[in-house]
Parts: C-alpha cells; structure tokens; sequence
C-alpha cells in the first residue's frame, strides 16, 4: 500500500510537473492563460495511438515525431489565433478554452468517444521493497524526471534560458536589452507545448485515451500553479508534487475517493491561498496600472 | 382631458429623445417588444423551449458579467452559484414541498451564501489567481455531490420537481419577463454610483481604496449580488428541466458562461445577454449536424474573437455610434455634430 502511494504520487506528481512547469512557462513570459495546454497533452497522446495502431511505427519513433508535430501545431495556432488578440486578456483566455474544445471534438469526431490504449513498451517487473513495480512504471518515472532535469538546465544554464526569465521578469526591459519579445514569446509556446506533448507520450503506455482525458490534468495544473505561484517554476515543481501525493493518499486510504480526490487536492490549494495569497513561491509581477 | 394630454406628449418627447435617438437603444426596445410578442406568432413548443432555456442563461452571463466585467473579479467558477440554487431548490421543493414562488428566491440565496463562502477567501486574490481559484469551488461542490448521494441523487442528480408553471406559454412568459427585468435592474445597479464605484475597482483598486472607500465590502456586495442573479437563473433552470444534476457544477458550464460574456461583449450587461441569444439558439440550430456541431461552434467564437477581440456588441456598436469628443454623450454615427452640446464629430 505504502510503496503503491508512492510510485504513483512520484509518477503522477511527474507529469503534473511537466504540465505545469510548461503551463508556468507560458504565463510567465506571455502573460498567456494557456487552457488548451492539457488539450494538447492529449492530442499528443492520440498521434502516438494513430502512429502505432494505423501506420504502425514503432512507439519509440511515434513519440519524438508526435511531439515535434505537436509543437509545431501549437506555434502555428498561437500565431493565428493568440497572437493576434494578444492584448485582450479575456479574448485570449476564450480564444484557449475554444481552441481546446476543437481538439477535443475533433478527436471525437475522427476516434468516437471509446477508451483506447497503446500496449506497455516492455514489460516485465521488479519487485522493489516488495511490492511489483512494472517497468513501465519506472521507465516513465525515469524520463519524467530526465525530462524535468533538461528543462532545468534549459532554463538555467543556455543564452536561451536567460532571455526567457528576463521576458519573464520584465518584458519592456527585455525587449530594450535586445531580446525579440515577440520571437522569445512563441518560442517559449513551442516549447511548453511540446513538454505537454512529452507528459503525454509519458502517459499513453499507462493510461487509457479518451476524448476528455484533458479535463482532469487541467485541473490540477490549474490547482498546481496556483498553489506554487504564478509564473514560478520552483513553485510549479514543488506543487505539483503535494498535490499528487495528496490525491494519491485520498484515492487509497478513503472510502468513495475516487470521487474526493479532486476535492481534497483543491481544498488544498485553497487552504495555502488563504496563508499565502500569492502561492508557495509567489513571483512577484509589476502591476499594470 | 388637457394634463393627460400634457403628460402624453412629455412621455414621448422623452421617449423619442432619449430612446429613439440611438439606435442601440431602438434595437433594445424592438428586442424586448418582439420577445414578449413572439407567442402571438408561433407556439412552436421545441422553439420556446429553447428561447426558455435562452432566457436563463442570459440572466446568468448578466450576472456573471457583473460581478467578472464590471468589478475585474474574473470568476471562472459560476457554474457555483447556478448549481448551488439549482440543488438548493430541488431539495426544498421536493423536501419541504415549497412551491417554485418560493423555493427559487430562497435558493438564489443559497447562491448568495454560496458567493460569500468563495468571496471571502477570495478577497485577498486578484487577476489569474483569483480566476483559477474561483474554478475550484464548482469541482469541490461536485466531489462532495458524488460521495454523499443520499441527499443529492448522485450523477443522476435529483427529479422529480414540480413545473415552473402549469403550461410552457407560462415558462415563457415568467422566464422572458424576469429576464427582461433582471437585465434592467442589473443595468441599473452598473449605472447607480455604487456600480461606479465597482467600475473604479475594476481599473484600479489601489486609487479607489486610498479615496477612502471600503473596497472589501463592495467586492463581497458584487460577489452576492451576482450569485443571487445567477441563484434565480439557477432555480429557473430546475424547475423547468425539473432535474437539479451534476451538468449544473460542471466546468464545462462555467466555460461556456464566459464564452457567452466575452463574445457578446464584456462590461456591459447587454453585451453577454446578446451572446446567449446569438451563441444559444445557434448551437441549436446546428443539431443537424450532430458530430461536427460543437467542432462548429468553438470555430466560430474563434474566428469572431480574432476579428472582433472586444466582443460582437461593443464592435456593433462603435460602427453604428460615436461618442461625442467634448461631452461623451453617444450620438448615431449619421450625425455631424453631437446632439447635447453641438460640437463636432470626427
């Protein structure tokens, strides 16, 4: 039970990371409420179900290719449809919110609303302080975490990096100091993108696909940068794990859990905005006035 | 017999400058008129029903947009409030056998209670933070629906209410009458000074608190204002589908009011009912094709976002209207010269 708790909230914890860390990404430097991050999330998902079971590719070469084609489509719709309006707030949140139901019923339109699956890539499992670990499981732990550590060291220790926690920081002065506010801003959509495309080519071997399945990530990624504070990487990082552990112990130790665990993840959150309106690691953003 | 005649010809001299002289107003008056008239015409059950369901749902984008648009207090949760009356009225009607006269007014103030529960907490949030937490009450609220089903039926919710009224001529009469009405007051209250007031903190809450106003009770008075309209689009809404359910709490819901808002227009009342007249009855009317209708719909919000980022009715109504450069007072776009104070118009 105990060991059960923890490999899930570390693999959950992992991707909820991912997501949010991205979603983070994009607030900070853009200002962009991204709704449709988990959206593509999940079409990532779905082209690495289409890449094995119709054309069949092996899944390690379907899921490079789905997350770079993600990444493109999410730079393609960010300059046609966010761009544009960037600097109507709540146009751009529904702007998201539309662009994620297209995703949405697109994939119902084109698979039916039927659960799918893509076979584990190996299998096989360990038996680690008792209790059976599927490769799997450890496999996707293992990337999540590679994952989480290239995206450290992107955001630290490239020219790259520097330039987006300086849009992030104050975007005029970036934009004076040389760095093309523009460009740094659809990169920085590129690429939180494609970790969302990559949380989901983690997932596609341990979950089932369906059409909703964005709902409930969203959620808790919402929950998750809200906990950490907006536009702070650490936060997301560091929330993302309570919340996953928190669902985890609810799903396993409370009778009707599975119905709870949203709720108790979310009182949560709310608990820690009533002590710290401005998260964990709150960043603090120059107020437009 | 001369004072009637008197008062006659002061009531159109007011009627015909200060309503048939813009046409956003004319369009208003016409609006009304033909809803109320519309049953004379048709008594199509499937097209009343629909304007029925019509009606409730502008009474809830008004209110969101009062307490979102008007007082900056983004709130992606309102499916709350709708739910929480929702519920609120199924139970007592079914429990306590209240008739729908007054088991709406008494769940719109459960709604009330419910905006006090989330304004409090909320007090201290603003912008992106105060929208993402205000998203996780509804998901709270249906956790707890789902795990104590004894009182609240569960995922099947709870039937079995009794109708609105006895007849669907009835529903939507009652419906498009307080829709009507709810509307005006809402306009009202954005126009008296303590919309003002709500309009000041919108654009900067700092400035309004350091001119010696409370700001926390105006944003809690907004918070319970908007949940009691939405709380009475809530009971509506029971009572005609005459099930309370989950859909009421879902994300979903909250989604599509602010798709209705922003596309109508926010800031402005008037703005987010047209978007439920518009964005409603054409999600209807898209049935025929069942698969690709919402695939449709979200194009559509999309493609008039990128042209029309403030929302359709503000759009309109820059074409059709100028504010005068002098007094600020709203002339028809024919006009040279501004109808108050003379002065140019560019």
């Amino acid at each position: 039970m105990i060991q059960n708790i923890i490999i899930n909230g570390l693999i959950n914890g992992s991707i909820y990371a991912l997501l949010a860390i991205g979603f983070s990404l994009v607030f900070g430097v853009a200002r962009i409420v991204n709704i449709a991050h988990t959206a593509f999330y999940m079409l990532a998902a779905y082209l690495i179900y289409v890449g094995f079971h119709y054309l069949g590719i092996s899944p390690y070469v379907a899921m490079p290719i789905s997350i770079v084609i993600v990444g493109f489509l999410g730079v393609v719709s960010y300059k046609l449809f966010i761009n544009p309006i960037r600097e109507h707030e709540a146009a751009v949140l529904i702007a998201t919110i539309a662009l994620a139901m297209v995703i949405q019923e697109a994939l119902l339109i084109s698979f039916g609303g039927h659960y799918l699956g893509v076979p584990p890539l190996i299998s096989g499992y360990a038996t680690i302080a008792g209790v059976k670990v599927t490769y799997q499981h450890l496999l996707a732990l293992g990337v999540a975490v590679l994952a989480l550590i290239g995206t450290w060291a992107l955001m630290m220790k490239t020219r790259l990096g520097l330039a987006l926690r300086a849009t992030a920081q104050d975007r005029e002065v970036a934009n004076l100091m040389g760095m093309n506010e523009a460009r740094v801003a659809m990169l920085t959509m590129g690429i939180s993108v494609m970790m969302a495309a990559l949380a989901g080519a983690i997932v596609v071997p341990l979950f089932v696909l369906d059409p909703h399945m964005w709902m409930h990530p969203l959620i808790m990624m919402l929950a998750i940068v809200v906990l950490g504070g907006l536009g702070s990487i650490k936060g997301s990082f560091v929330g993302a794990y309570i919340l996953a552990f928190a669902e985890v112990l609810v799903v396993f130790l409370i009778p009707m859990g599975a119905y709870l665990k949203g709720s108790v993840a979310l009182s949560i959150m709310i608990l820690v905005l009533l002590i710290r309106p401005e998260g964990l690691f709150g960043v603090h953003f120059e107020e437009e006035r | 017999m001369g004072l009637i005649a008197f008062y006659f010809r002061k009531v159109y001299t007011l009627f015909k400058g200060e309503v048939l002289v813009l046409p956003s107003r004319t369009v208003v008056l016409i609006f009304a008129v033909g809803l109320l008239a519309l049953p004379l015409f048709t008594d199509d059950p499937y097209l009343l029903r629909i304007l029925i369901l019509t009606n409730i749902f502008a009474i809830l984008a008004a209110s969101w947009d009062l307490l979102s648009g008007f007082t900056g207090q983004m709130n992606f949760g309102h499916a709350l409030f709708f739910g929480v009356a929702a519920y609120c009225t199924a139970i007592l009607n079914l429990r306590l056998d209240l008739p729908p006269w007054l088991s709406i007014p008494l769940g719109a103030f459960g709604a009330v209670l419910a905006g006090l529960v989330v304004g409090i907490p909320c007090l201290r949030l603003r912008g992106t933070y105060l929208a993402l937490t205000t998203l996780a009450f509804p998901i709270i609220l249906l956790g707890l629906v789902f795990a104590i089903p004894d009182l609240t039926g569960g995922e099947l919710g709870i039937s079995g209410i009794d109708r609105l009224t006895g007849s669907r001529m009835g529903d939507y009469y009652v419906t498009s009458v307080l829709m009507l009405v709810l509307g005006f007051v809402m306009w009202k209250i954005t126009d008296s000074k303590k919309g003002i007031i709500l309009h000041a903190i919108r654009e900067d809450e700092v400035a309004v608190r350091a001119s010696g106003i409370n700001t926390t009770r105006y944003k809690l008075m907004a918070f319970c204002l908007s949940g009691f309209f939405a709380g009475v689009a809530g009971g509506l809404y029971a009572h005609i589908m005459r099930t309370a359910g989950p859909s009421t709490l879902e994300v979903a819901l909250s989604f599509q009011i602010v798709i209705w808002a922003v596309f109508g227009g926010m800031v402005s009342i008037y703005g987010p009912v047209a978007g439920v007249f518009i964005l409603f009855p054409l999600l209807e009317f898209l049935r025929f094709m069942p698969k690709m209708r919402m695939l449709v719909f979200a194009f559509i919000v999309l493609m008039t976002l990128l042209y029309m980022p403030q929302g359709l009715i503000p759009w309109i109504r820059e074409k059709i209207e100028k504010e005068c450069p002098r007094c600020k007072i709203r002339n028809v776009a024919t006009r040279k010269t501004c109808r108050i104070c003379t002065a140019e118009l560019d």
